[in-house]
């Protein structure tokens, strides 16, 4: 026989353990090759010692409440991280904070060769378990592990007050111990401290859906209610960076701006004062104006007019019109300015300007039509027109200056009411909820 | 390789040390313990059948530790009030030897350092540090063990022992000690907790239903 041949009568293959209660004698199925500590019968709920041959009983318990029933049930298997892992077990856990009890779900998962991993479930939120093989240290309000912080957010005594199948350790029911999480989305950071021994376990968020495809699940998951702790922002952008990009376009915006504002001419084209009189305009009123050259490229036009009115209006129909092709523009602007007391003291309304710019203007001669009307109360009035070649034009600026912003503002906004709801939840809940943190607490 | 190759004083059966270093080794046909003398084996004991275990290492599973291939020459079964672990004993393709141990399926791999000083265990508690290889450990738990079995080869005679204390301490880094007060002078393993599929074993057994 060579060196590397073992025994012809080596060991048999391991097998999964089928024994009865010693209780109630019901089946129970041993399903982790011997790792398991303890197996609670799942008819008459004895915790056995299920390193004993004859499953000596450890502990009796009362299911306090109604049936707990898994989730996924004992003996399901399912792929998890590219691995195959059986549910050998089960426990409800609870803590009471503020005089409400939150329950939450554990699964014992396992796989003879990758060993033992649990999964958590807390009203439809799962989170991947397995226990830190690197002890995290310990930093004011946060805990360091692998490198990254994770933030305090919750101490609490949990204990264990149901239990169904197999534990790698000795599980009872009444057991307490002290939990403290540290979160860092989508992971947290759990160190469960038992007597004087912490054991630290790091777990991943995940989602009833992907539970559901691992385990080929019947149905759909329960809906997740509320936030939890690691649960990952749905706001997956870095928001951060967001408004990093928002500045460096703003700041460019702004150069684009101040290089066309001084790459146009402003050329001055017409400046002119008419006189309004209402008692030499009955019938035509309309009259055109000196011809004036726009001389260049293709640009804008801008036609200002300035009236001093006093609680009165001016109305000017004005046509720019192209001396050498005939083309017009026709476009009506409004001055009129009206002010004075009442209860709430002064107020005023209308300005005595208006601008307007004309976009795409061919060079050329031109002229403008004027045909002014106005308050019938307003005997005369002069009014002042000027207008200006090639001004640049900043509203489109705005218009991508807001394009940008809003949503810079709604991803903040969300991700910030997204963490409350997080913090809320927590040790630390946000300022301004701190009188209400357990309101929105689940009660079954 | 020279293989030295002697016969079972007991059953005559073949013996061959696959680590040129080994002291104990265990017949696999009748289950005496040997240990080498300078002439030849001589029986010591024998070993009660192991308990079933659940570990999905066995004698002559092969596997990787960085760029180095090891092989499975020999085992210790441990006992505690948590259940047991088994401390493999490898060698490594350079000659070397190492423990690989397996805490239900928590992996391990650690050799003997040749650290001075080491404190005795009556001075040990949990929490208190010490630097090796310049590294600050933590005493993580304290053990008392129970020596369950054993099958193999083995650096060491360990077939008389009973009970043993082990003083297990933990790096931030993921490195990993153990002082074992088996004997009067205590010795120190130093290593790091390694992943199953990083070791990339091979020869591993097989589970009924997997």
């Amino acid at each position: 026989m060579s060196a590397g041949t073992p025994p012809l009568s080596g060991p048999p293959k391991p097998q999964a353990k089928a024994l009865n209660c010693p209780k109630c004698g019901a089946a129970i199925m041993l399903r982790s090759f011997g790792q398991a500590e303890t197996v609670v019968c799942g008819s008459c709920r004895s915790i056995l010692d299920a390193k004993d041959p004859n499953l000596a009983i450890l502990q009796q318990f009362e299911a306090a409440t109604r049936e707990v029933k898994p989730l996924i049930p004992l003996g399901t298997r399912g792929k998890l991280r590219g691995t195959d892992y059986e549910v050998i077990g089960f426990q409800r856990r609870s803590t009471r904070v503020d005089g409400i009890t939150y329950y939450w779900h554990e699964y014992v998962l396992f796989n003879p060769y990758k060993g033992i991993r649990y999964l958590s479930e807390y009203n439809g939120h799962w989170n991947d378990i397995t226990i830190c093989k690197q002890l995290p240290t310990d930093e004011v309000g946060a805990a360091n592990y692998l490198g990254e912080t994770y933030k305090h957010f919750q101490t609490s005594d949990a204990s264990t007050d149901f239990v169904l199948g197999e534990f790698p350790w000795q599980v009872r029911v009444g057991e307490r111990a002290a939990v403290t999480d540290y979160v860092h989305p989508p992971r947290v950071l759990s160190g469960e401290k038992l007597d004087k021994e912490v054991t630290w376990s790091i777990g991943e968020y995940m989602y009833g859906r992907e539970i559901w495809d691992a385990f080929k699940l019947p149905g759909a998951p329960p809906e997740a209610t509320g936030v939890y702790g690691n649960q990952p922002s749905p706001v997956t952008t870095n928001v951060t960076g967001i408004w990093v990009a928002f500045a460096a376009f703003a700041v460019f915006l702004l150069a684009l701006m101040a290089g066309f504002d001084m790459r146009a001419k402003k050329e001055p084209v017409l400046h002119e004062t008419y006189q309004y009189n209402r008692a030499e305009s009955k019938g035509e009123t309309s009259f055109v104006t000196d011809v004036f050259e726009l001389t260049g490229h293709t640009s804008t036009v801008e036609v200002k007019t300035y009236a001093p009115v006093s609680n009165h209006w001016i109305y000017l129909n004005y046509a720019l019109i192209n001396q050498d092709t005939g083309q017009a523009w026709d476009f009506g602007r409004e001055v009129s300015y009206y002010s004075g007391y009442d209860s709430d003291g002064s107020w005023s309304e209308g300005k005595h300007n208006d601008a307007v710019v004309i976009p795409s203007v061919p060079p050329g001669h031109y002229y403008l039509r004027i045909e002014p009307e106005a308050d019938p109360s307003l005997p005369s009035i002069p009014y002042t027109i000027d207008v200006t070649h090639d001004v640049p034009v900043f509203g489109i600026y705005g218009i991508a200056f807001l394009a940008l912003l809003v949503p810079a503002v709604v991803i903040s906004w969300r991700s910030y009411t997204f963490e409350r709801s997080r913090w809320s939840e927590s040790d630390h809940p946000p300022m301004e909820l701190s009188n209400m943190s357990s309101s929105s607490g689940d009660d079954k | 390789m020279t293989q030295p190759v002697a016969n079972c004083p007991n059953c005559g059966a073949k013996i061959v040390f696959r680590w040129s270093s080994s002291v104990q080794t265990v017949c696999e046909f009748c289950k005496s313990i040997l240990v080498r003398t300078d002439v030849d084996l001589k029986k010591v004991g024998q070993v009660a059948d192991l308990p079933p275990d659940s570990s999905p290492i066995q004698i002559n599973t092969e596997g990787k530790y960085g760029n180095k291939a090891f092989v499975v020459v020999g085992r210790i079964l441990y006992e505690y009030d948590q259940g047991g672990w088994n401390e493999w004993h490898v060698m490594m393709n350079d000659g070397t030897s190492a423990w690989l141990s397996d805490a239900q399926s928590e992996y391990a791999l650690s050799a003997s350092s040749k650290a001075q000083n080491l404190p005795a265990v009556a001075q040990v508690h949990v929490g208190q540090q010490f630097d090796w290889s310049d590294q600050r450990y933590t005493v993580s738990v304290i053990t008392p063990a129970h020596y369950r079995g054993v099958e193999g080869e083995l650096p060491f005679q360990y077939w008389d022992k009973t009970d043993v204390t082990f003083v297990d301490l933990r790096t931030e880094s993921g490195k990993f000690a153990t002082l074992d007060y088996s004997d009067p002078e205590p010795a120190l393993y130093l290593g790091e907790s390694v992943e199953f599929d990083d070791l990339k074993l091979k020869n591993l057994r097989s589970f009924e239903g997997w």
